[in-house]
């Protein structure tokens, strides 16, 4: 017995639309089976993941926040990938980003500085962010090299940058010696949008920047060049599309957005920049964009379901004593089962036995 | 003298992960599989791997496990890459993220157990030698494995008919099916002896580098060992030099910040990703004369039958 895979005549538009939800049944078939090997009710488990943080508005809202740096880095990596070009730094321009606005917030701190600060350190967060993301892109472009390693490697240095800034210089002093700046002041820090609550203007942000991709994507050439550089680089290259732009182009709105959804995480719900400000947005952005399709509309949906399951595993932790690490087992399942439904919009599984065919080709 | 024996040994014992793991991908690779999963299956190794040891009190039986952690991981990718045709570079971040998760769980009851590390060759008269004694007659198992795993790659991928065909799946895939070669068969071996290195790379962490296990100990070595395998343009040869000198890179560092160098020690620590940034911009640059790469590295072979 075989496993073919047959190309389709033309993609299946239908399984395009089902195929995350096939993948996204089948991972909590899987987990299912792992809570149940962990010796927890599979049903009590599920309903603390997926059911219990729905049912209060503080968990809503703070699925909102978890949601708001997935978003907007995963929209700016789907460019990329749609541009075939593989950025995989983004923890590290995001990290940058932080690093990059907050520097901002530390030399205001305690001045009289007015409402100028927080747009100059979004705004410096993102060109920071945006010109990390060049330096793979660049290295790509002007000398070949592989940008998938070298964004990476980028991240371990922007970690440890982040790390000897908190403990050498920005340390605050009256901070008792822990690796964190002072907490920044109010003109430095993200507005909550409900008094109290824990939303703020980033998620506002966040939508923008889906909307703005997709105009971007669906109603300019821009857009059209960046789809067609990936899905056909030959047609592309007779049509007199810069490829190398291109790539240039995708890196730096990334890098730009993963920038500003560090600083926002940094002035919002974490108040000073101290080290593990992420946990691991970056990476999981990645899943959010092949989740979404590498389509903005369906990228806010896949953000909002894996802040869903942070939110929902740090739950069941709490309620049933269920390991953190199982919410980044839950998301690697989830990716490969996104990948592999993806393979059925373009290929039909048949399984074959060679055996008879063999006897019928004698015959 | 016994400064510079002691800075050699903790070289060759920082570069044996590192090789061992570059080895095994620069198999997957020349067979035109590009797979970025090695920091996954690496992890995977070291939890397994010491889960192994400490149950059993045996570090053979420990870098069997490691090892078969890392062909069970690399199966997975194979099913993912070869059997459905998904995209390489975005299966190989999902083993990772898998990779880190699930070892964080097998993990979590072992961390701060220890075992009794790999023990270290010790021979009559010959490890006594002052400075090469201990360096070529007093490494552990693992040191020796290494050095044995990469001349047999050199031996199998230049010098036999099999390491031919393997060759020739990883630069022209279609000829090679034309052939008669069964090339995903031939590549789903390559990916599996990938993650068997990988494995067992991992595993030499826990059992012999550091005798106890922390989540997210391979800190970054999987992908480190994924750009030597490029800074080594696919040969074994250059392999070895690369590890050697990266692991230097990693042991100067740590003595740097010993010696009172006025460097905050962070930026020490990001030598290796800086040096590997560097080194891939330079080889890259030198190659003006096409890429030295498997030409079919990372793409997607359907055979049409």
């Amino acid at each position: 017995m075989q496993l073919v895979l047959e190309k389709r005549a033309e993609r299946s538009n239908t399984i395009a639309l089902i195929s995350p939800l096939i993948a996204i049944g089948l991972t909590i078939a899987t987990m299912s089976i792992l809570f149940a090997i962990l010796g927890k009710n599979p049903l009590l488990a599920l309903h603390a993941y997926f059911i219990a943080p729905l049912t209060d508005g503080y968990s809503l809202q703070e699925i909102a926040v978890k949601a708001t740096p997935l978003v907007m880095i995963a929209i700016g990596l789907s460019l990329c990938y749609l541009a075939n070009a593989w950025n995989i730094g983004a923890e590290g321009q995001f990290l940058i980003g932080a690093v990059a606005g907050s520097w901002i917030a530390v030399k205001t701190q305690g001045t009289d500085a007015g409402a100028w600060v927080l747009p100059a350190m979004l705004v410096l967060a993102a060109a920071a962010g945006a010109l990390y993301a060049l330096i793979p892109a660049i290295c790509k472009v002007k000398f070949g090299a592989s940008e998938i390693l070298t964004s990476l490697m980028l991240v371990y240095v922007a970690d440890l940058f982040l790390d000897y800034l908190v403990r050498g210089p920005w340390r605050d002093p009256q901070g008792f010696n822990f690796p964190t700046t002072a907490e920044f002041d109010p003109v430095a820090t993200v507005p909550l949008l409900i008094e109290g609550g824990r939303l703020h203007l980033g998620s506002i942000i966040a939508l923008l920047v889906v909307a703005a991709a997709a105009i971007l994507l669906g109603r300019t050439i821009k857009g059209f060049e960046i789809r067609v550089v990936g899905a056909a680089p030959r047609a592309a290259r007779f049509g007199g599309f810069n490829a190398n732009q291109l790539i240039i182009l995708t890196f730096a709105v990334s890098g730009a957005l993963a920038g500003l959804a560090g600083i926002i995480e940094v002035a919002g719900p974490v108040g000073h920049l101290q080290p593990g400000i992420s946990p691991g947005y970056g990476f999981t952005a990645i899943i959010v964009a092949f989740l979404g399709r590498l389509n903005p509309l369906g990228i806010l949906i896949a953000g909002l379901f894996l802040a869903l399951t942070f939110i929902g595993g740090e739950q069941a932790q709490i309620a049933m004593k269920i390991p953190l690490d199982v919410t980044k087992v839950f998301q690697g399942i989830l990716l490969f089962y996104v990948l592999a439904c993806d393979s059925l919009i373009l290929y039909r599984f048949r399984l074959v036995f060679p055996n008879r065919q063999v006897a019928r080709g004698a015959g | 003298m016994e400064l510079v024996e002691a800075i050699i040994l903790s070289v060759l014992a920082a570069s044996t992960p590192l090789l061992i793991a570059a080895t095994g991908e620069l198999v997957t690779e020349r067979s035109g599989v590009l797979n970025l999963g090695v920091e996954g299956m690496m992890i995977m190794g070291a939890a397994c791997g010491f889960a192994g040891a400490w149950f059993t009190g045996s570090i053979v039986i420990g870098a069997l496990c490691g090892i078969v952690a890392g062909i069970l991981m690399s199966l997975i990718f194979a099913l993912m890459t070869l059997g459905l045709a998904v995209n390489q570079v975005a299966t190989g971040l999902a083993l990772t993220i898998l990779g880190v998760g699930l070892s964080g769980l097998i993990g979590a009851g072992l961390v701060g157990e220890r075992i009794t590390p790999a023990a270290h060759l010790d021979l009559p008269v010959l490890t006594g030698i002052p400075l090469i004694g201990r360096v070529v007659f007093g490494e552990d198992a693992f040191v020796y494995v290494s050095l044995a795993l990469i001349i047999g790659v050199w031996w199998f991928l230049y010098r036999t008919r099999a390491g031919l065909v393997l060759r020739a799946c990883g630069d022209n895939h279609v000829s090679a099916h034309a052939l008669g070669y069964p090339v995903l068969r031939i590549r789903t071996f390559a990916v599996m002896f990938g993650g068997a290195c990988a494995g067992l790379a991992g595993a030499y962490l826990p059992l012999a580098y550091t005798p106890f296990f922390i989540p997210g100990m391979t800190a970054g070595r999987g992908w480190i060992a994924l750009a030597l395998v490029v800074f080594s343009s696919w040969r074994p040869g250059r392999l070895v030099v690369g590890a050697y000198l990266f692991g230097a890179v990693t042991i100067l560092q740590l003595h740097a910040q010993g010696w009172g160098i006025g460097v905050p020690s962070q930026f020490m620590s990001a030598l290796p990703y800086l040096a590997t940034v560097i080194v891939l911009v330079l080889l890259s640059r030198a190659r003006t004369g096409g890429s030295t790469a498997p030409a079919a590295l990372g793409t997607v072979f359907v055979p049409d039958r």
